[in-house]
């Protein structure tokens, strides 16, 4: 068993644990990720690493309730614990290979879209903790689902806030924010860009244009994360991927996002109805027309 | 009596069973056990230990069944097996014990995988496990991977008295045996839970959810950790495609995804959080015993079930008996056919394959005969889900991240098939990771002949030679 040693709710749906797992903290870096699964009947649910801490011996993560098994961790408490803990997997992100005299010449722009904040922060910490300076736009549908904003200022040499709905800092997407600084003169020579899929494929297609080349960190579905299963398989460039062994991270200006978001979408409805189930009961049994 | 007939096994009716996942075959009772065995010829020189991989004592255990000594009969198949249940119903013994059996020249072979099943479930059920280790030495040995290889390398290696660990990626110990054959074959509390039970009873640790390469590596197991010696035993790893296109569409599945969902996950269970694809009518691409698991299953889920392969009958890498089953079932087998292409609707959903007949060539390296494509004889069948059961290619995790490993041409770990040695002193490996995708029971052979090598090596290194 793997305790929850804190748990805070940062938004609307939107939660951030500490959990004990020594094994994975001992050996993980930034860009890696961990599959968790709250009990017997629970999904496998892979979530980037937000921050560890290894002599504590925990690994932070946040996750937002989007199906039944992560509705059902969000009602977790401390003390409590989660039946399985596995990581870290995939590989660690480039800039951490990286000769740190190499990365002080860049300037390098991360774009945190929604519940991607997480797994920016790690990266942008890591960075600041190496004596890198690189700026961070932060996106959110609106003020309330803003989350890690204080922590990040911490790290980040300029932070950009940006609301869809203006609520909050810079009206618009982190995508447009970029374009704007872009117009004010402001240069980038390396992006990475984590949130939704439909906000990473618009980054790519605008740092395209810019010239910036840009890292994503790809979430799609997966079962057991080693390789086994090839649920999480992407075009990249032409060639399939497996986003748990060869990822998550990938050239943004390869990737295929097109599919990736069609398959993101493979099992909807029967998350959908998962979700209806427990929190109406057994109402929806198909047939009504409305879905498949 | 007829001597030549074996006596026949009772199993759920194909048309019950095709709609539940309650293992298809009953197996014997004892009655039936006593007079199975009685069969037997007892031979000198018996033919049918020369066959199984793990040298079991068959004819000692099968005249303990006619003796009625059920709890010896037992013991005997422990002495040499870790996994007794398991073996019994997974085993392919029509090429193995039972193709050597002199009752076979004329007539039926004895049914010994039925009666090895026999011994083991009647020990199980009266909570009989095998007998204890004698004293512990004290040396540590990591194992990795809690399959049948790894399983029977650590149960070995713990009855000579060593202090093992087993490493497992997933959250539950028992590898192919739990997230690969499905419930109806191999019943998974009941049986696999308990044959891991019996390996831990031996004092066998497991640890679960350590994927090494990843969360520790093997040159920190063993210069950080105290692990003397490793075993690998990690499994046949990344699923193949076939590189056609349409491969990505939704509804494209790995028989290892399938699978995986179903088995490990449970989805097909009421109450279990994983979703799966059921799919109303499902192609199988592939010809071997997954395939056979990943057509049973999509059929007990609903769906009409085609298997495509592209050799013929004669070829299917299947055992006998899945594919006998699979048909009683209802199972269709378009033999001689390979999808060309995988036909997607405008929501990147599948609907349906491009086939193309095929016909048999040449012998290949394989030695047998290769399938030569028709020309101009493709044509389009309809379906929503395309399970691809090619086989596997081994997952670099641990050939990548350990010194010294060496691999070979197609990535295989190099392994002594004698004693399981690797390139590098004090690893050994075996199974799947070795010799790619194969049976359950040739793992446990390559387990078996590693957990000597291991003694052998550890014996050598304590006494300084």
């Amino acid at each position: 068993m793997y305790p929850i040693t804190k748990r805070e709710k940062l938004a609307d749906k939107i939660y951030l644990m500490d959990v004990k797992a020594p094994r994975v903290a001992r050996y993980c870096e930034p860009g890696q990720f961990v599959i968790v699964k709250i009990d017997e009947t629970g999904e496998r649910i892979p979530l980037t690493i937000c921050d560890y801490d290894r002599t504590e011996g925990t690994i932070t993560i946040v996750f937002q309730i989007v199906g039944a098994s992560t509705e059902r961790m969000a009602g977790l408490k401390e003390g409590d614990a989660f039946q399985d803990f596995v990581g870290p997997l995939g590989c660690a992100s480039d800039l951490v290979h990286k000769e740190t005299e190499e990365l002080k010449k860049k300037k390098i722009l991360f774009i945190a879209g929604g519940v991607g904040t997480a797994p920016v922060y790690p990266q942008v910490k890591w960075l600041h903790e190496h004596g890198v300076d690189c700026d961070v736009i932060m996106g959110a549908r609106n003020k309330e689902l803003l989350i890690l904003e204080d922590a990040m200022r911490d790290v980040a040499t300029n932070l950009y806030v940006a609301t869809d709905d203006g609520s909050y800092g810079f009206h618009g997407t982190g995508t447009a924010q970029l374009k704007e600084l872009y117009d004010k003169g402001i240069r980038y020579d390396h992006c990475v860009a984590i949130g939704p899929m439909i906000m990473m494929k618009f980054v790519c297609i605008l740092t395209k244009e810019l010239g910036i080349p840009t890292i994503v960190s790809m979430n799609p579905i997966m079962v057991d994360g080693t390789g086994m299963c090839g649920a999480c398989r992407l075009l990249v460039g032409d060639e399939v991927k497996f986003a748990c062994v060869d990822g998550p991270e990938f050239d943004g200006h390869l990737v295929d996002f097109d599919q990736a978001i069609k398959r993101q979408s493979q099992y909807k409805t029967e998350e959908g109805r998962a979700m209806l189930k427990l929190q109406e009961g057994d109402t929806h049994h198909g047939g009504c027309g409305n879905c498949e | 009596m007829d001597v030549l007939k074996k006596v026949p096994v009772r199993e759920q009716e194909p048309l019950v069973r095709a709609a539940n996942f309650d293992e298809v075959c009953l197996g014997y009772d004892e009655a039936e056990a006593v007079e199975e065995a009685a069969r037997c010829l007892n031979c000198k020189n018996a033919q049918c230990v020369k066959g199984c991989p793990v040298s079991i004592d068959i004819p000692a255990f099968v005249s303990q069944i006619k003796e009625e000594k059920f709890e010896e009969a037992y013991q005997t198949i422990s002495r040499s097996s870790a996994l007794p249940a398991v073996c019994g119903r997974v085993c392919p013994q029509e090429s193995q014990c039972e193709g050597r059996c002199i009752r076979g020249i004329k007539g039926d072979p004895v049914s010994i995988g039925k009666l090895e099943r026999f011994a083991a479930d009647w020990a199980r059920s009266r909570g009989i496990t095998p007998e204890a280790p004698e004293q512990k030495n004290g040396h540590k040995v990591a194992v990795i991977g809690s399959g049948p290889a790894g399983l029977t390398c650590a149960g070995d290696l713990a009855k000579m008295g060593y202090d093992v660990t087993i490493f497992e990626a997933l959250h539950e110990a028992g590898g192919v045996l739990i997230y690969g054959i499905p419930e109806f074959r191999l019943p998974k509390q009941e049986v696999v839970a308990a044959e891991v039970e019996n390996v831990k009873a031996l004092g066998v640790k497991i640890e679960t959810n350590v994927v090494i390469g990843q969360s520790v590596t093997i040159d920190e197991l063993m210069e950080k950790e105290g692990f003397e010696a490793v075993f690998i035993g990690s499994g046949a790893g990344l699923p193949r495609f076939m590189g056609i296109p349409g491969e990505q569409a939704l509804g494209v599945f790995s028989a290892n995804e399938y699978l995986t969902r179903n088995n490990l996950m449970k989805a097909f269970l009421e109450g279990y959080d994983t979703p799966i694809k059921a799919g109303k009518k499902v192609i199988v691409v592939g010809g071997g015993n997954v395939a056979m698991d990943a057509a049973r299953t999509a059929k007990r889920l609903g769906a009409e079930v085609h298997i495509v392969y592209r050799r013929s009958e004669a070829e299917l890498p299947a055992r006998v008996e899945e594919v006998h089953h699979a048909k009683e079932e209802g199972i269709l087998f378009d033999l001689l056919q390979n999808p060309t292409e995988i036909l997607v609707d405008e929501d990147g959903r599948v609907r349906g394959a491009r086939v193309i007949r095929m016909e048999l060539g040449e012998p290949d390296e394989s030695g047998r005969r290769s399938p030569v494509e028709v020309p101009g004889s493709e044509y389009e069948i309809e379906a929503d889900t395309v399970i691809m059961s090619l086989g596997t290619s081994p997952n670099p995790l641990i050939s990548s991240t350990t010194s010294g490993l060496d691999t070979n041409r197609r990535k295989c770990i190099v392994a002594s098939e004698e004693d399981g040695a690797t390139s590098k002193a004090g690893v050994f490996a075996g199974g799947d990771a070795v010799t790619g995708a194969a049976t359950v029971i040739l793992a446990m052979g390559a387990g078996k002949a590693a957990a000597k090598g291991i003694d052998n090596y550890l014996k050598n290194t304590r006494t300084g030679s």
